[in-house]
């Protein structure tokens, strides 16, 4: 039995075991010297098991009664999980190495985050909701105040730490009403109680909280004010891990939370998700016009993606959740290849984050601010960009759902959105000469950065299959 | 060949492709490969489309040519062409060659310059031949973006704020329209326009927050449509971003956006509006044609007062897609005829008219009417054509812009003869703006100094040129050749039109006596 249970949990024994070796390697050995191998070795394993769940893995299989779920909704999330963040690993080693902040922590910490985002995706229980939640926030946290003699960083770091806690105490305050108005913890229990759409008060004041508790994880307005802080301070390469995996996590468990346990009351929390989902597509696409510092940027930018992620998820139908894993899947790819870009910003070996800075970087670097100018118009959701595909995909799910009125409001927030990126156009393009940037590349980076655009530009083709693999992923989740 | 319409679209992207993957550096030689490249590809593009050309038979009302593929979400990758379509594909692929001509002497990043011009070959190919909703908005929406960039990179002083007028003035008309493709593909179960053309949308009167929409759905699908497309066209009152796009874009860009891009929202009006949502058309005739005859007079009356000549001529095209969307919606034979052969006509003369104001700019660097006068005295064959093109921007009989005026007021005139009488007016008033336009520039005498050395057209503009005034008089003298192709399908069109709403009005009936 438990030999059973174990192998359902084997990919993610292995990254913590893997995990733990590796600190003790490390600290055994060269320390420092060896974080380089690890940053290479680990984002080698990830990719390996993302590969592994991705074609390996088949059906539903429940494990330690329930607690665990393997099916393919996680195997989605996790490929998508550990495939940005291996991506993210890879991208942000230079950076780090060239300014001594590589230390052999990070890579450790990125994959037990990781972990803790696995048994997210993957959580049956409110325990195992919360454990792996806090797993990944601790470890987040860390990340966050890597840099410790920078003000920002630490302060990044510490204002992550005390609103993460506060919405971890938010959450925790409303699984403790659920589990006490529903008598069980478990999501397969929670949904018994709340069979026929008849949701007691308690009950609904427990989501209501925990909806709370998620939002803070996906960033979601207006519990999003952390966002901005803690993308500027953190060292760069943590921002763009930020940005990636563990929004993918956030929202598969939010998706995984409603759906497993509350799958019987979607009226009641479809319109507590559209109004987050309004609120964040509209404070993201305005917030962001003023913002000069391209980090800042971004996490308004990555607010109002959650909004139409969250569309998807307000529908509360089985296509919503299958657009928003295509809608996370294309973000995820954007977000990679913008990171990248601005991880090569650099002046005379520091890096650089103001968009003025960019005037006129067309003409010194054509091929990059071509890819770039591709990822901007992906963002925007311009077609023919493939961002555009996951914003056709949301809004379909939300009208299919009667949420007109919240598709009308999310195509006129994009087009509010649509001016900041194109400002970052008209610095690259129409701009007057500016100062020269460091010439110096990484290939690594210019290689994750024309991936990406080609991906925006041919994954129009045929999405690669993302979209099968969702449509297959949301089935299972909802039914 | 069956898939000869994306032969056609694709040649242009893929030059462009070739232009960016595989040419390198800035030099006189890299610039002279790119602006022949562009050149070569185009022309070749026209000489495939020609083959579109004679392969079509217009007795045939239905869609030819077709391509159909599976696509993502079930969408599809289908292509055709219909009588409504194909001259605007063969518009798009005569202008084209021209415009890479006119840019010969841009010397500023001319192999990106000839990117855009190809990529924008491709995706308004792409606008007029898409029989899928999603694929043609993509092509529709992806248009914007080479032009920002023609824009914002080659054009005027205020190229940025016209630029970024023109991203976000379109791309707001279009997002409603996405929606409504969102809201016709969850009614209609398909994205296919051959087939949402044959399938009738509910127009059941409902109210939405408390207003009675007369209509219903059908109603509510053609104002998002409307939204898009009369900024595109574009109508008084939401025309303010064109003047400013034409005065910014250099010469080539204003030349595409006159001649071609104006016309994606009349052909969005017959492809999507009147067939797919004819009740709701017809709840909103009055208002549009009474819009219409409005820019009509009202557009040129500014245009009277412009003191740049681009700015005049930009204001005159919008007058003249004034009688455009006039004769669409008499929703008859003679207006719809008449308002397709006025945007073919529009497609070359506006483009000769920005044509001509490119000449004289090359030359003195100015746009304004006064800095002019006399010119000729020094370049007669100049004033010769652009008497010509002045004389067609006003209507004269014998050049293809009387053709298309005339159908299309004596379409609105069985619709609603008052609007058919103001808008007449217009005839007049473009006739002062035009002929003011001409005499302050041309007539004269040349007592400016800085003209004194101006030279006349050379032999590449004069090559430019020529196909376009073959093309004006031809068609003003033998119109038929347009008409003969388009009257088959737009008499199915208008047929259908009719009968659905009959079909609407018989259900609708018993609705409203309940009531």
């Amino acid at each position: 039995m438990i030999q059973a249970d174990l192998s359902v949990i084997l990919p993610e024994i292995i990254l913590a075991l893997y995990a733990m070796a590796a600190l003790l390697g490390a600290v055994y050995t060269g320390k420092d010297k060896l974080a380089s191998t690890l940053v290479w070795s680990t984002a080698g394993l990830m990719a390996v098991l993302g590969a592994w769940i991705g074609f390996n893995g088949s059906g539903t299989h429940a494990a330690f009664g329930g607690m665990f779920v393997d099916d393919g909704f996680a195997r989605f999330a996790k490929v998508t999980i550990l495939l940005s963040a291996a991506a993210v690993l890879v991208m942000g080693q230079e950076y780090m190495l060239r300014r001594g902040m590589l230390r052999f922590e990070y890579p450790i910490l990125v994959a037990l985050s990781a972990v803790g985002m696995m048994v997210m995706v993957s959580a049956g229980d409110l325990m195992s909701l919360y454990m792996g939640l806090e797993l990944q926030s601790l470890a987040l946290y860390v990340v966050a105040s890597m840099r410790r003699d920078s003000i920002k960083s630490t302060e990044a770091g510490l204002k992550y730490f005390v609103l993460g806690a506060l919405s971890s105490g938010l959450l925790l305050y409303g699984a403790s009403l659920v589990y006490g108005f529903a008598g069980t913890t478990k999501f397969a229990g929670i949904i018994q109680v709340a069979q026929h759409g008849e949701v007691s008060i308690g009950l609904l004041f427990g989501l209501v909280l925990l909806i709370s508790g998620l939002a803070f994880k996906v960033s979601a307005v207006p519990f999003h004010m952390w966002t901005p802080d803690v993308y500027e301070g953190a060292p760069t390469p943590v921002t763009a891990f930020f940005a990636t995996a563990p929004k993918i996590a956030a929202m598969g468990l939010f998706a995984r939370v409603m759906h497993d346990a509350f799958g019987n009351a979607v009226a009641d929390w479809s319109q507590v998700i559209a109004l987050l989902s309004l609120l964040s597509m509209f404070v993201g696409a305005v917030a962001a016009i003023g913002q000069r510092d391209i980090k800042r940027l971004m996490a308004y930018s990555s607010i109002a993606h959650m909004g139409f992620a969250l569309m998807g998820l307000a529908s509360g139908t089985q296509l919503g959740v299958e657009a928003m894993l295509v809608y996370m899947a294309i973000y995820v790819s954007m977000n990679i290849g913008t990171f990248a870009f601005i991880l090569m910003l650099q002046k005379d070996g520091r890096p650089i984050t103001d968009i003025g800075a960019l005037n006129q970087y067309a003409r010194r670097e054509p091929g990059k601010a071509l890819a770039m100018l591709i990822l901007l118009f992906s963002l925007a959701g311009v077609p023919p960009m493939l961002g555009f595909f996951g914003k056709f995909y949301v809004l379909r799910a939300a009208y299919d759902a009667g949420l007109a009125w919240l598709a009308i409001a999310g195509v006129v927030a994009s087009v509010i959105g649509a001016f900041y990126y194109l400002r970052i156009v008209y610095y690259m393009y129409f701009g007057e000469e500016g100062e020269d940037l460091d010439r110096a590349t990484s290939p690594v980076l210019w290689v994750f950065l024309m991936g990406s655009a080609a991906v925006m530009v041919f994954g129009i083709i045929n999405m690669f299959g993302v979209d099968g693999a969702a449509a297959a992923a949301a089935a299972t989740l909802v039914n | 060949m069956d898939n000869l319409l994306s032969i056609v679209t694709f040649i242009p992207a893929g030059a462009a492709a070739v232009m960016a993957l595989l040419m390198r550096g800035e030099d006189a030689s890299a610039q002279r490969n790119a602006k022949w490249l562009a050149l070569l590809a185009t022309s070749i593009t026209f000489l495939v489309s020609l083959g579109i050309y004679t392969q079509f038979d217009p007795a045939n009302t239905g869609f030819q040519f077709l391509e159909e593929r599976e696509w993502v979400f079930g969408l599809q990758y289908k292509m055709g062409v219909d009588g409504i379509s194909v001259l605007f594909v063969m518009l798009t692929t005569f202008v084209m060659p021209l415009t890479i001509l006119a840019s010969w002497n841009v010397t500023n990043r001319v192999k990106e310059y000839m990117i855009a011009f190809l990529l924008l070959e491709t995706l308004m190919l792409g606008v007029f031949m898409a029989l899928d909703l999603v694929l043609f908005y993509m092509f529709f929406e992806a248009g914007l973006i080479p032009m920002f960039l023609i824009i914002g990179i080659w054009g005027g002083k205020e190229r940025i704020y016209a630029s970024f007028k023109f991203f976000l003035y379109t791309f707001l008309g279009s997002v409603l329209m996405l929606v409504a493709m969102v809201a016709m593909y969850a009614d209609a179960g398909t994205t296919d326009i051959e087939t949402l053309l044959t399938h009738s949308f509910s127009a059941a009167s409902f109210d939405v927050l408390g207003i009675h929409v007369v209509g219903g759905m059908q109603t509510l699908m053609f104002l998002a449509f409307f939204a898009s497309f009369a900024v595109k066209m574009p109508m008084w009152p939401v025309h303010t971003w064109l003047p400013d796009a034409h005065v910014q874009a250099p010469t080539a860009g204003s030349v595409v956006l006159a001649a071609i891009l104006l016309k994606m929202g009349g052909y969005g009006f017959l492809r999507f509006s009147l067939p797919m949502f004819p009740v709701g058309t017809d709840v909103m005739t009055d208002l549009v044609l009474w819009m219409s005859a409005i820019a009509v007079v009202y557009t040129s009356l500014v245009a009277m007062v412009q003191e740049d000549m681009k700015k005049l001529i930009a204001y005159s095209s919008v007058a003249h897609m004034g009688f455009v969307t006039m004769g669409i919606f008499a929703a008859n034979q003679q207006g719809i005829d008449g308002a397709i052969f006025q945007m073919l006509s529009h497609g070359f003369i506006s483009a000769a008219l920005f044509l001509c104001v490119g000449v004289i700019y090359d030359r003195m660097h100015t746009r304004d009417i006064d800095a002019y006068g006399g010119l000729v005295v020094r370049m007669p064959a100049y004033a010769l054509v652009f008497m010509l093109f002045t004389m067609a921007n006003v209507g004269l009989p014998g050049t293809s812009g009387f053709v298309g005026e005339f159908l299309t007021l004596m379409g609105a005139f069985q619709k609603n003869t008052w609007v058919a009488a103001v808008a007449a007016s217009g005839v007049i008033f473009s006739a002062c703006y035009a002929l003011w336009l001409y005499r302050r520039v041309v007539f004269g005498d040349l007592i400016k100094a800085s003209l004194k050395t101006i030279e006349d057209m050379n032999t590449r503009e004069r090559l430019i040129f020529a196909p376009l005034i073959f093309m004006t008089i031809l068609l003003g003298v033998y119109p038929s050749l347009i008409t003969d192709i388009i009257s088959p399908s737009t008499e199915a069109l208008i047929a259908n039109f009719n009968q659905s709403l009959a079909a609407a009005d018989l259900s609708a009936a018993p609705q409203t006596a309940s009531h």
